[in-house]
């Protein structure tokens, strides 16, 4: 049986109010791939971490934009984000838990190990100066066998 | 900014403080400003969080969180999270949160 493929792009203005329009888009599009309720939930909340990361260090001007792209390919769901902004200097301390360069904000530091828990891989490539993606994949176990 | 009308119930020096249907990075500044703004004028002893009405929450709640913990204390008042459902509890377990707040 040929794999059923999908993908979308999307570019949104790096705002907080479209950190729920991005998990939003993002469980529309994957619902077709008949998730549990459970990896619903896992995808959704790590969306939000990364499209949040982009909009917080992404950029200090809410105009620019972040992009994220979603791709099918049978019963596994990739998503990248990405920003052109500042990027991040060490990605391995970026992912240790509890980092942030933004404590006076009431920002955790968990938004990597969140991206971590809660999909199968996650990538990301940084450079700074030149912006930050994050690549997320996500194996949705249930499968009708037709799909 | 938009402002969102949210409940909470100040009795003595107990505030109970319903969070919202979505706990993002988008509603945290308001919230955390309108709990704090709470905590000092009433100067709260007991501070907690019900989370009745929250269907998702990212890490952002987690900070949110923390940092009202750590400003209930300051203060030597409490802090503790009520009416989690099973995702905010998966959140909660995830960051090692029970370790930190009552949870009742």
């Amino acid at each position: 049986m040929e794999k059923i493929t999908n993908t979308m792009h999307l570019t949104f203005d790096a705002k907080s109010v479209n950190e729920a329009f991005a998990r939003m888009t993002v469980m529309a599009f994957m619902a077709d791939m008949n998730p549990t309720i459970d990896e619903m939930e896992d995808v959704k909340t790590a969306v939000s971490e990364a499209v949040t990361n982009a909009i917080i260090h992404g950029y200090d001007d809410e105009s620019r934009q972040v992009e994220m792209s979603c791709i099918r390919e049978g019963q596994k769901l990739t998503v990248t984000v990405t920003d052109h902004g500042v990027g991040i200097e060490n990605v391995e301390e970026a992912r240790q838990p509890f980092y942030t360069t933004k404590p006076e904000q009431d920002r955790s530091g968990m938004g990597f190990a969140f991206m971590e828990a809660f999909m199968d891989e996650i990538d990301i490539t940084s450079q700074v100066g030149e912006g930050t993606s994050i690549t997320m994949t996500k194996y949705i176990a249930r499968d009708d066998g037709d799909r | 900014m938009e402002r969102i009308a949210r409940r909470y119930k100040v009795d003595g020096t107990q505030l109970v403080y319903e969070m919202p249907k979505e706990v993002d990075h988008h509603v945290a500044k308001d919230m955390c400003q309108e709990i704090d703004m709470l905590v000092e004028s009433y100067r709260i002893k007991e501070l907690v969080l019900d989370f009745s009405q929250t269907e998702f929450m990212d890490s952002s709640g987690i900070g949110i969180v923390i940092g009202r913990s750590k400003t209930m204390h300051f203060h030597g008042g409490s802090i503790a999270a009520v009416n989690l459902g099973k995702r905010v509890d998966t959140i909660f377990k995830s960051a090692g949160l029970y370790k930190i707040i009552q949870v009742k």
